[in-house]
């Protein structure tokens, strides 16, 4: 029987029972993201001051917050914001990571300048950078974004590098050289889909990433203005009522681990798919 | 070796250089002049351009950068806008806590994860070994605020065993401090437990397949010393890379944590000064957390040449 | 001899199987052999023929979980006089025996030593758990065994580490640990195979010397049939998982009585020489191991096989002190 390597590469996938599970946790997350307004409940912005600070209950499932706002409605509009950071940063971070990457494996002569400049990034301790970052930029959801990113480019520029050295050395890489293949080609194509796999499993990681830290930067409030419902600022808003009423708190973290997890577990389950040698040692 | 550590310390060298351009020329982006923002909204145009003087900000960027450099080696961070006083000296103030939070906080996280990581290692497979991989999947993505506000709620509010925040009246004794670090130093212990779970179990994983493993089987070895002493001692070094890296981004990365438990830290510290926008305080900060970074990078190298004896000769 | 001398080794029918992704395979099925007190015994086969998993499975060092011993005995004389099952031996009573009375030397010396403890720390941690030596007599000791094993200015050597030292030294490192303790029996897997030709004989010599003057059984396992007339006293072949041959070294090279055993001596050079039929009879890929097949596992590489041999059981006939596993063998001219 022909098997189409998608589907070759789905089974294999998801021969891991739990890497299924938070595959399909994470498509429930986005969906409900994206079509926020069809499923949510209430407005997340609504507030009704008779019904503020009561516990989950038939009216709202997990409670409401210090303005009588429903805490489910927030949390699946606040998805909008954290995944859409995260998934942003990620895309910002893959893009410079594998550029900067490539050129640090390939050309031994801006290796040592890329990677100094890597190594003083990393000296600093993420959410550190991330909130200095954002102090100088400005407080705002694109800053957020561009701090994040520079926080984690340099992982992918590592990651990057570290694959490219092995593959520039590898028989088709130096065939192609041999056949005069023009050294751009040679990266784009040759290099770069080589080192596609590793990347993608550090995109998931990142993301992962990138949402535990723009909670955090707005739980400092240094992230983005409190106005906008993300899970970060739904705990900060709602610490100071966690006395009384700890579901403020207790389920946007939830979701924040939700989320981070499935994504985590997801990646890992990319990764043993896809390193044979990772894969036989488990 | 000495050869080796000295290239590392010419490395090092030059990674600080790179963080100190990259925190002058940064926060020279930020919107304001230092000066009008030191002076407050009252301030004439006279007086800010004053100030300038003073402080130099009427020359040119790169001779700036210079002095800010030469007075950075000197040790020298400049002075604070808010808090009137050198940063250098807000900085050691705020170091006790912070250096107690992080040296309790890997305590914990070494403690659980690397008999965890063993364990894992050993019983490959096994129930032991998913529990331990699932439970440090699990830690690894908690934000460490919100564990801390849940542990808050349960064993400071609820059941009373521990102050609520803060680290105590000055001068309190190191008993209370003890009490005061335990609930900060357990959430930061678990979080980043995770990371030397994983270290751990991959690194004696690895071992554990080598021949001299199997040769201290055939001696007639127990199976604990074969792993303990044969297989672990193997191990260490990758464990002591990510225990002594675990510290290092502990020292500037407990922000978030510092701000919940309301502990008077250097992470507390840079919180206010971002706030404010006292960036003397913020550029000053940042070196020194880079710069212990760095130190205990350069502590790692040291302490291989201990635990392994290929690397001595 | 193995007949009127009590044996020290002596392994009956053994069968071995692995867990792998492709379902079970059994390396190792039928192995009978028998190493008599201060006797070498050379066990020869290429590789995967399952002969290092035969010396691996006395020592109870298959890998687990995945390897396990499925049928057969392996029996061996104690010093106290006791025979014991080594395959069903609880681990607790085996891992006494090994080190004390049954040792072993690995074939990669470069990687069978600790790296981060000493080569004297290495040999002086098995003498205090199996003579209870303390541990400056122990360490005592290891310099003793590192002066037996030849190796120049002992007392110094025992504090080294394996990289400091050559791959010759290493491997006598690894016998003076594997003779720290006198045992009776000796497993070499291979010892002199990563090995320079001239390191290698004098390692063989060493082993020798030491067989003699401390009079223990030697099971030597080697592909290399020039080593095997140097050293053994009989010669067991194993061909895909079973022993195909057993005789004395004399026999066995004057008189191959298995197709497979004439083809390895054609192979060798002095051999090969005499006649035009030198490589032609080891052709095509090695027998699959572990296929529980019909017939004669050498059938389709043989010259000789014919269509009888293609079916069924065939099984190792004893007679006197050689067995062989091979229908035609009384046809077939040496």
């Amino acid at each position: 029987m022909e098997q189409s390597p998608l589907l070759l590469f789905f089974r294999r996938m998801f021969r891991r029972k739990l890497v299924l599970i938070a595959f399909l946790v994470l498509c429930v997350i986005m969906l409900m993201a994206l079509l926020a307004p069809w499923v949510a409940p209430y407005e997340p912005t609504a507030i009704k001051v008779i019904r503020r600070l009561k516990p989950p209950g038939e009216l709202n499932w997990l409670g409401t917050d210090e303005f009588g706002r429903d805490i489910l409605s927030r949390i699946i509009y606040g998805a909008r914001a954290s995944l859409g950071i995260g998934f942003a940063v990620v895309l910002v971070s893959m893009t410079f990571g594998t550029l900067f990457g490539l050129l640090a494996g390939y050309f031994r002569s801006l290796d040592g300048l890329v990677m100094r400049v890597v190594d003083a990034l990393m000296a600093l301790p993420d959410i550190l950078l991330a909130i200095f970052l954002v102090a100088v930029l400005g407080a705002s959801a694109f800053n957020v974004v561009l701090a994040l990113s520079i926080v984690y480019t340099p992982r992918v520029i590592r990651v990057v590098r570290a694959s490219t050295l092995v593959i520039r050395e590898l028989p088709f890489v130096e065939a192609a050289r041999a056949l005069g293949v023009s050294t751009r080609r040679i990266l784009s194509v040759h290099i770069l889909l080589n080192v596609a796999s590793p990347v993608l499993v550090q995109a998931t990681f990142i993301f992962a990433y990138a949402v535990l830290a723009e909670a955090g930067l707005s739980f400092l409030g240094a992230g983005v203005p409190p106005e906008l419902p993300t899970w970060g600022t739904m705990i900060a808003s709602g610490q100071q009522y966690a006395d009384q009423a700890f579901w403020v708190v207790l389920f946007p973290g939830l979701a924040i681990v939700l989320a981070a997890l499935s994504l985590q577990v997801v990646g890992d389950g990319l990764r043993d798919m896809l390193d044979p040698k990772l894969r036989k040692a488990l | 070796m000495w050869l080796k550590l000295g290239r590392r310390l010419g490395s090092l060298i030059i990674v600080m250089f790179l963080v100190a351009t990259m925190v002058f020329f940064l926060t020279r982006l930020a919107p304001g002049d230092p000066a009008a923002l030191m002076l407050g909204d009252q301030a004439t145009a006279e007086d800010i351009a004053r100030l300038r003087q003073v402080y130099g900000l009427d020359k040119p960027i790169l001779v700036q950068f210079l002095l800010w450099l030469k007075e950075i080696a000197t040790g020298n961070l400049g002075q604070s806008i808010f808090l009137q006083r050198p940063v250098i000296q807000a900085i050691a103030e705020r170091a006790e806590p912070t250096f107690f939070l992080a040296l309790f906080s890997v305590s914990v996280a070494a403690l659980v994860g690397i008999p965890a990581g063993i364990a894992s290692a050993v019983w490959r497979g096994r129930l032991v070994d998913q529990i331990v991989s699932g439970l440090a999947m699990l830690a690894a993505n908690i934000p460490s605020f919100w564990l801390g506000l849940i542990f808050i709620q349960l064993f400071a509010v609820r059941l009373g065993w521990f102050p609520v925040a803060g680290y105590g009246e000055p001068g309190a004794p190191f008993m209370e401090r003890i009490l005061h670090l335990a609930l900060p130093a357990t959430v930061l212990g678990i979080v980043n437990s995770a990371l030397i779970v994983r270290f751990t179990r991959a690194s004696m994983l690895d071992v554990l397949s080598d021949d001299y493993i199997r040769t201290a089987r055939s001696k007639g070895l127990s199976e604990a010393r074969v792993v303990l002493r044969h297989a672990f001692g193997n191990a260490l070094v990758p464990i002591i890379t990510v225990v002594g890296l675990t510290a290092a981004l502990l020292v500037g990365g407990a922000i978030v944590t510092e701000t919940v438990f309301g502990l008077p830290g250097i992470g507390n510290l840079v919180v206010s000064a971002v706030l404010r926008r006292d960036y003397p305080v913020i550029q000053g900060a940042l070196i020194v957390v880079a710069g212990i970074y760095v130190l205990i990078n350069l502590l790692i190298d040291i302490i291989y040449t201990f635990v392994d004896p290929r690397v001595r000769y | 001899m193995s007949m009127n001398t009590p044996s020290l080794l002596s392994i009956q029918d053994l069968e071995i199987r692995f867990r792998t992704e492709d379902g079970e395979i059994a390396p190792v099925r039928g192995v009978t052999l028998s190493v008599a007190p201060g006797e070498t015994l050379a066990l020869v086969g290429e590789s995967g023929s399952g002969k290092s998993v035969t010396s691996l499975s006395v020592m109870g060092l298959l890998p687990r979980p995945a390897g396990r011993v499925s049928g057969g005995k392996i029996l061996f004389r104690q010093r106290s006089g006791r025979t014991v099952d080594l395959a069903a031996l609880p681990l607790s009573d085996l891992r006494g025996l090994r080190g004390a009375e049954i040792a072993m030397v690995f074939q990669e010396p470069m990687t069978s030593l600790n790296p981060v403890l000493t080569v004297g720390e290495q040999i002086a941690e098995s003498v205090r758990l199996h003579m209870g030596l303390g541990h400056a007599s122990a360490l005592k000791r290891a310099e003793e065994m590192l002066d037996l094993v030849e190796i120049p200015h002992a007392r110094r050597r025992v504090h080294e580490y394996p990289h400091q030292m050559s791959g010759g030294m290493r491997q006598r490192v690894m016998i003076a640990l594997a003779m720290s303790c006198n045992p009776s029996l000796l497993i070499a897997d291979e010892p002199t195979t990563a090995l320079d030709v001239t390191i290698q004989a004098q390692i063989l010599a060493l082993i020798q010397r030491l067989q003699r003057e401390i009079g223990m059984g030697v099971l030597f396992i080697t592909h290399n049939l020039g080593v095997v007339a140097e050293i053994a006293d009989r010669v067991t072949v194993m061909y895909a998982g079973q022993v195909v041959e057993t005789g004395s070294v004399g026999e066995i090279f004057r008189t191959p009585r298995h197709p497979y055993t004439n083809a390895l001596l054609n192979c060798l050079p002095a051999r090969a020489r005499r006649g035009e039929d030198g490589r032609r009879v080891v052709q095509s890929i090695p027998g699959s191991i572990g296929k529980i097949g019909d017939g004669c596992a050498f059938a389709p590489r043989c010259v000789h096989a014919t269509d009888p041999c293609g079916v069924g059981t065939v099984l190792l006939e004893t007679e006197m002190d050689r067995s062989v596993r091979c229908l035609r063998w009384r046809e077939i001219p040496a």
